[in-house]
């Protein structure tokens, strides 16, 4: 339904976002481990004047098993002022949640209770595998003129995985994205520079190379991907690959600048094969072409052989695993989660090409397996993380993908949600009251906070 | 309609097309913000009038050709039609596909071409192209009387069309100047209106100008 007046939680830039009143809620996904009981969206109470908050007060579950829920993001958000495709009188209202295995997707009407969000339509995997040519929807952004939606491979589980649209309206499957793909065979994760019509991609695996675990081979190989795209975003053209090396495997997250005059953003690659470390790297453009350069490095954690799950066992140390990154709306601060080692990093990235160390938060880890003052002994690490629009807070949870946890985390891992409180000039604390335990059995993923994110919405204005 | 009437409701409509976003003020801001120059606001502007301008003479010529071919009232009525549909498809909140940021010129005047008329900003204009001076009815060239005493001389039309754009130029610059200069983007959230609503109704108010004749 349109609205006299833009939705209220639409800002022109980021800047502005940062403006924004704190959440009251956050919606998380959350995924039943043992795939045989439906996965669900949880809600949970941020409102500090809330006598539920820091709880789980509702979960909404899908009505098939095995979805593996994992991304999900809002039907519209802050491009629909775009200046070329205005539209600002939409509301920012579905949740779209794609199920990564499924590949069926869901979508959830906030609206008129944000604390009950009901399923209003279901798009089956049929729809989504005929009409795209693709399977395994996995990211999931509200673009200027549709919904663009990450997908890890065909239908048979094979390559090429890219992107398909959805209709903002009727949630259509529109159809492949891709005219030109060039040499563009793995998918994983999309960005967009709005203000200089630049998507990048990056590159996990195909499902077959994930599905039933992170495979060693493959691994050692360099079979996984390695490398970031540019892609012309209007005549939705490949224009260029970036290498970050076969040693650098699995380039997951993209952040880039969230002010759109800024050519520049981070991404996160997850092992190195030379020393298991981790990297992030900034991509930027040089002249006419883009390129990418390593700014940090996370080193792995000596370890026993003992201390270690079957997979580690001969390399004597932990690798960091980073796996996700973030960045807050004044492009100033950087978060990695260090799935590995149990920790959350956080960069001053004012000068990107120099980012600084300025907090760190230590909790659960392979080895460390440091304790929530809260909770006591936890298992997991942080993983998934999302920040308030003002930069203030930071949550996260400790589930990663079914079929790697039980890698990593053989013992099977204990879903949890905890919070930072991050200073504004930079400093990371664990806040140690907040700490959303999940039952037994389910495991949180994404989180998305109520009106948005620092990393739901794309901006068209500085 | 008096005369002078006609031509500032033409100035006026061109004036309320200037200050919808969707005609390019805003666009021209956000140009004028990415590329962080000033001047860059003028020089998009420009091709935007372009736009706006052939998207109404083409709406202008073709009703002048109609005017004269076409019975008045039946042309009233076809028009009227027309719209009230572009008043439905407005509501019905259809946009245009993506063009981006990285636009020249050309690329511009396209663009505002095909928002001017995807909106019907033309169509809109007609009950008042409908008031404008018929062609010289004191011209001495007689094989021209039978056609310039129902429709505008060219020269006519294209005075029309140039106060109309005129117009929309100076509201859209004069907006994306205060905007750029001194109020900022905030206030879009609150102050952009729904224009598509807006629209609407002034193709609405536009079609019963039309067919009121008719029908009384």
């Amino acid at each position: 339904m349109a609205t006299w007046t833009p939705d209220p939680t639409f800002y022109p830039s980021a800047r502005l976002a940062m403006r924004a009143p704190p959440e009251t809620l956050a919606y998380v996904a959350v995924l039943n481990a043992e795939g045989v009981k439906p996965d669900a969206l949880g809600v949970v109470d941020l409102n500090p004047a809330a006598s539920s908050y820091g709880k789980l007060v509702n979960t909404i579950q899908m009505p098939n098993a095995g979805d593996e829920l994992h991304h999900f993001g809002w039907n519209a958000c802050s491009s629909a002022l775009c200046p070329y495709a205005p539209h600002p009188h939409v509301e920012r209202r579905y949740l779209l949640v794609p199920g990564l295995r499924s590949s069926r997707i869901h979508v959830l009407d906030t609206k008129p209770d944000p604390r009950a969000p009901q399923i209003v339509k279901v798009i089956e995997p049929q729809e989504v595998c005929e009409r795209s040519g693709y399977s395994r929807p996995h990211t999931l952004h509200c673009g200027p003129e549709g919904i663009y939606v990450s997908a890890l491979g065909t239908p048979q589980g094979g390559a090429p995985g890219g992107l398909f649209l959805l209709d903002h309206d009727s949630f259509q499957v529109l159809g492949r994205w891709e005219v030109d793909r060039g040499p563009q065979q793995l998918a994983y994760d999309f960005a967009w520079h709005l203000g200089y019509d630049i998507q990048i991609t990056s590159e996990w695996g195909t499902p077959g190379m994930i599905e039933n675990g992170l495979v060693p081979e493959l691994l050692l190989g360099s079979k996984y991907g390695h490398h970031l795209h540019v892609w012309d975003l209007r005549r939705r053209r490949h224009l260029q690959a970036i290498d970050l090396g076969t040693e650098h495997q699995l380039v997951l997250e993209l952040r880039q600048a969230r002010d759109p005059t800024k050519p520049f953003g981070f991404v996160g690659v997850v092992v190195s094969l030379e020393d298991l470390s981790s990297s992030v790297w900034l991509w930027h453009r040089a002249g006419g072409a883009w390129t990418a350069q390593k700014v940090i490095e996370i080193p792995a954690e000596p370890a026993e052989p003992d201390q270690l799950p079957p997979l580690l066992k001969g390399f004597n140390a932990v690798p960091p695993l980073l796996t996700d990154i973030n960045l807050s709306l004044d492009d100033r601060f950087l978060y990695a989660s260090c799935w590995g080692t149990g920790e959350l990093r956080q960069y001053d990235v004012s000068d990107p090409f120099n980012p600084r160390l300025t907090g760190s938060v230590h909790i659960g880890g392979i080895v460390r397996r440091t304790p929530h003052p809260a909770a006591g002994a936890v298992n997991g690490g942080p993983q998934m993380v999302e920040v308030s629009r003002d930069g203030r807070r930071v949550y996260f949870t400790n589930s990663l993908y079914r079929a790697w946890d039980s890698q990593f985390y053989p013992e099977g891992i204990s879903g949890w949600m905890v919070k930072c409180d991050a200073d504004a000039a930079g400093g990371l604390k664990l806040d140690p009251d907040f700490f959303v335990p999940f039952a037994a059995g389910y495991r949180p993923h994404q989180v998305r906070l109520e009106g948005g994110d620092s990393s739901s919405d794309t901006y068209c204005y500085p | 309609m008096n005369e002078p009437g006609t031509w500032a409701i033409l100035a006026a409509l061109g004036a309320f097309h200037g200050i919808n976003p969707a005609m390019g003020w805003l666009f021209a801001v956000a140009l004028g913000l990415q590329r962080q120059k000033r001047v860059a606001i003028l020089t998009s502007l420009l091709p935007i009038a372009a736009g706006h301008a052939l998207a109404i003479g083409v709406i202008v010529g073709v009703f002048v050709a109609l005017r004269v071919f076409v019975d008045l009232d039946a042309l009233r009525i076809a028009c009227a039609i027309l719209l009230f549909a572009m008043a439905i498809v407005r509501l019905a909140g259809g946009h245009f596909g993506r063009i981006g940021m990285q636009v020249r010129f050309h690329h511009l005047l396209l663009w505002s071409f095909l928002m001017a008329t995807g909106h019907g900003a033309g169509v809109m204009l007609i009950p008042v192209l409908l008031h404008l001076p018929v062609g010289a009815s004191h011209s001495a060239h007689l094989h021209s009387t039978w056609l310039s005493g129902m429709a505008p001389s060219l020269s006519v039309a294209v005075a029309a069309v140039i106060v109309h754009t005129v117009a929309m130029l100076a509201t859209a610059g004069l907006i994306a100047i205060i905007v750029y200069e001194w109020v900022g983007l905030a206030f879009l959230r609150r102050g952009w209106v729904n224009f598509d609503w807006l629209w609407s109704a002034a193709l609405v108010v536009a079609g019963v100008a039309l067919v009121a004749p008719v029908l009384s």
